[in-house]
């Protein structure tokens, strides 16, 4: 992205997937770039519209079954969000999301439903729900602080050697295997629904990194820390 | 009802003993705890109840409570109602509700939207009401397209008459396989649930109303819309908007003869209008015209608490109650533009532990005004107020920011335990 153009968001399908208040993903990404003066543009998508390629940071959320296999087809008959990501877009998905980014992921009676083979992630139904805070600690390679969050699916997933953890966990379910999320290129998976990136500014600056090639100046972080603090305090065992 | 077999009759009596130890005692006002051994004593009490009753079930994501006393107090006209008035709306709160008043010959029972099936089935109940469907507490509800799915398999084939809001499309989804429905224009602000066919899942398109990105529901006014944007109809598919027969016309009531009544209900704000019209459209239902029913409605004050004021020290606070962004979204409706407000929210096991839901709320139309931020999830709101540039000042109680007020009115919202923490401190006065 040039230094003087304008950073383009663009929200793929709320229309679709936006059950877990994803809009809190946008509006942090459109606040944290405003801050340090980067302009922001944001294209809401619906899923009867074509994604457009010369996005940014593409983010998709999380949803109900039968939006979610909606989602795939569209995404796959469509193939805007393909061109963009093999361009270098950045992309943060999030559960549903996430798990439409493979291989294959559980459909309505768990029956195998094709993904859209962005991630070499492989995603079936797990014994039970996975509901509740979930702390973990992210990859160092990344530079991202311990990730906190919640998670409410029935996902489990498999990486493939193509991707690498996002991160391990300590309190909460993830991928199942003890990991959380994953990513490979510009592209970032999680569990952690919703506002995830309220909870975890980092990574939130990581996306804008990608965005931008440029580590964004640091700025005022007083409520998401103290968010961050008391969540953490809340959901890990006490010493 | 003095027909019950003796078992029922023996049961639903221990009930009501229980009930009265549990509000003798303090522990709670007793509509479960009597319900619950009632239940455990005779599984199929609840069967036995309804029946020689003219029932309606009252059910959606939002106003379930309110919309049951409207109900209620417009079948007191035609003679004595059992119902539960406090909203403990599963079945064992059926229960003590309809043993709690054996001989009434009419029921109004507000229903929690996953038990709906069981009590229409159990029931038998002649007339089900529903409202509104929107995302509510997802950490443990169900999805709520499933949730209308379940609901069409309880009404098809059924001799149930429903009343339904057809501008809610998982609603209407969830309402038409029912034989007899009478269609109401009730409105729907909050669209974020229903931008796809129910049916089909294509795109829903809605005349004189673009696609509105989520949280793009600017102002926060949820004005009078017109019926055209009330309108929806699938682009892919033949399900569309039935056609109404009672329309809520901003503060006017239209009838299916096209009369024009003017409300004129002291509850406040527009989400009450649209459960004063299906109020008025249930009574019809039930024999009951709407000059009859109409100033039965607007002697409803307060409900449960909700909208009643409490006062300390001079400063008198009105309390709202908003339980998920639909209801925000009414909520925000109500609030004296001129005046501050103290939000306070949590998050146990009632108000869902999931705080995502904040992220769909629109509080932009709080800018302007003096905001204090309470409740055990503060911090959650405090940082979704951050980024959406609504300044505010973060209390330590709900008491301190009430004392931090000068001396008059102050608008507050709270979600379920939120509100219920402040109605207990500060009387329970309804």
């Amino acid at each position: 992205m040039p230094s003087d153009s304008v950073l383009r968001l663009v929200w793929i399908y709320p229309d679709l997937l936006s059950t877990y208040g994803d809009q809190g993903n946008v509006l942090v990404l459109e606040q944290r770039a405003r801050r340090r003066g980067i302009p922001v543009e944001t294209v809401h998508v619906r899923s009867a519209d074509p994604v457009p390629e010369s996005g940014d940071i593409y983010l998709i959320g999380g949803g109900e079954d039968r939006p979610q296999i909606l989602a795939a087809q569209r995404l796959r008959r469509d193939g805007g969000l393909h061109r963009a990501i093999a361009r270098g877009a950045a992309m943060l998905a999030v559960c549903a999301g996430y798990q439409i980014m493979g291989s294959v992921f559980g459909g309505e009676e768990g029956q195998p439903v094709d993904g859209i083979g962005l991630l070499d992630i492989a995603s079936g139904r797990g014994a039970g729900r996975a509901v509740g805070e979930l702390v973990a600690e992210t990859d160092p390679a990344l530079g991202v602080p311990t990730l906190t969050g919640f998670e409410n699916h029935m996902g489990v997933t498999r990486l493939g050697p193509g991707v690498r953890p996002l991160s391990r966990t300590v309190v909460g379910t993830g991928n199942g295997d003890g990991t959380e999320g994953c990513y490979a290129g510009k592209v970032v998976g999680t569990y952690l629904h919703g506002p995830a990136l309220a909870r975890n500014p980092g990574l939130a600056d990581l996306l804008l990194t990608w965005a931008t090639g440029a580590q964004p100046a640091p700025i005022d972080d007083v409520w998401f820390e103290r968010l961050r603090q008391e969540r953490l305090a809340a959901t890990l065992p006490r010493a | 009802m003095s027909q019950l077999p003796l078992r029922a009759q023996l049961a639903s009596a221990l009930g009501r003993t229980a009930a009265t130890l549990s509000r003798a005692t303090g522990r709670g006002d007793g509509s479960v705890i009597g319900g619950r051994v009632g239940l455990a004593l005779e599984p199929d009490l609840l069967r036995k109840l309804a029946q020689d009753r003219r029932l309606a079930l009252v059910s959606a994501t939002n106003g379930k409570t309110t919309t049951t006393r409207l109900i209620t107090s417009a079948l007191q006209e035609l003679g004595d109602v059992a119902t539960n008035a406090f909203g403990a709306n599963m079945p064992a709160g059926h229960v003590s509700a309809l043993s709690s008043a054996k001989d009434a010959p009419y029921g109004v029972l507000e229903v929690d939207e996953k038990y709906l099936p069981e009590v229409i089935d159990t029931t038998g109940a002649g007339v089900v009401v529903l409202m509104n469907l929107s995302r509510d507490q997802m950490d443990r509800a169900a999805e709520i397209w499933l949730l209308a799915q379940k609901w069409r398999r309880a009404l098809a084939g059924r001799n149930t008459h429903v009343i339904a809001n057809a501008d809610d499309p998982l609603v209407t989804w969830g309402a038409s396989t029912a034989p007899s429905v009478t269609w109401v224009s009730a409105g729907q602000p909050w669209k974020e649930d229903s931008w796809c066919c129910p049916e089909c899942g294509g795109p829903l398109d809605r005349k004189g109303l673009d696609y509105v990105p989520p949280g793009g529901h600017v102002s926060g006014v949820v004005g009078p819309a017109t019926q055209d944007e009330n309108d929806w109809a699938c682009r892919e598919c033949s399900f569309r908007r039935p056609q109404p027969s009672w329309i809520l016309d901003g503060e006017t009531a239209i009838d299916p003869r096209g009369r024009r009544w003017p409300l004129d209900i002291q509850l406040p704000g527009r989400a009450n209008r649209a459960n004063a019209v299906i109020a008025l459209a249930t009574a019809e239902a039930f024999g009951l015209p709407v000059e009859r029913a109409l100033p039965r409605l607007r002697e409803v004050t307060s409900v449960a608490g909700r909208y009643t004021t409490v006062e300390r020290e001079g400063r008198h606070a009105r309390l709202l109650l908003a339980k998920n962004p639909a209801g925000w979204l009414e909520a925000f409706d109500v609030l004296d533009p001129t005046l501050p407000v103290i939000l306070s929210v949590n998050a146990q096991g009632p108000d869902g532990r999931d705080t995502s839901w904040l992220w769909d709320v629109d509080y932009r139309v709080l800018r302007g005004r003096p905001v204090y931020v309470t409740g055990e999830r503060k911090f959650d709101l405090a940082l979704r107020l951050e980024v959406a540039d609504v300044p505010f000042q973060l209390m330590g109680s709900f008491a301190q920011a009430l004392a931090a007020q000068p001396p008059g009115k102050v608008d507050v919202i709270a979600n379920y335990t939120a509100f219920q923490q402040i109605r207990s401190e500060f009387g329970r006065a309804v």
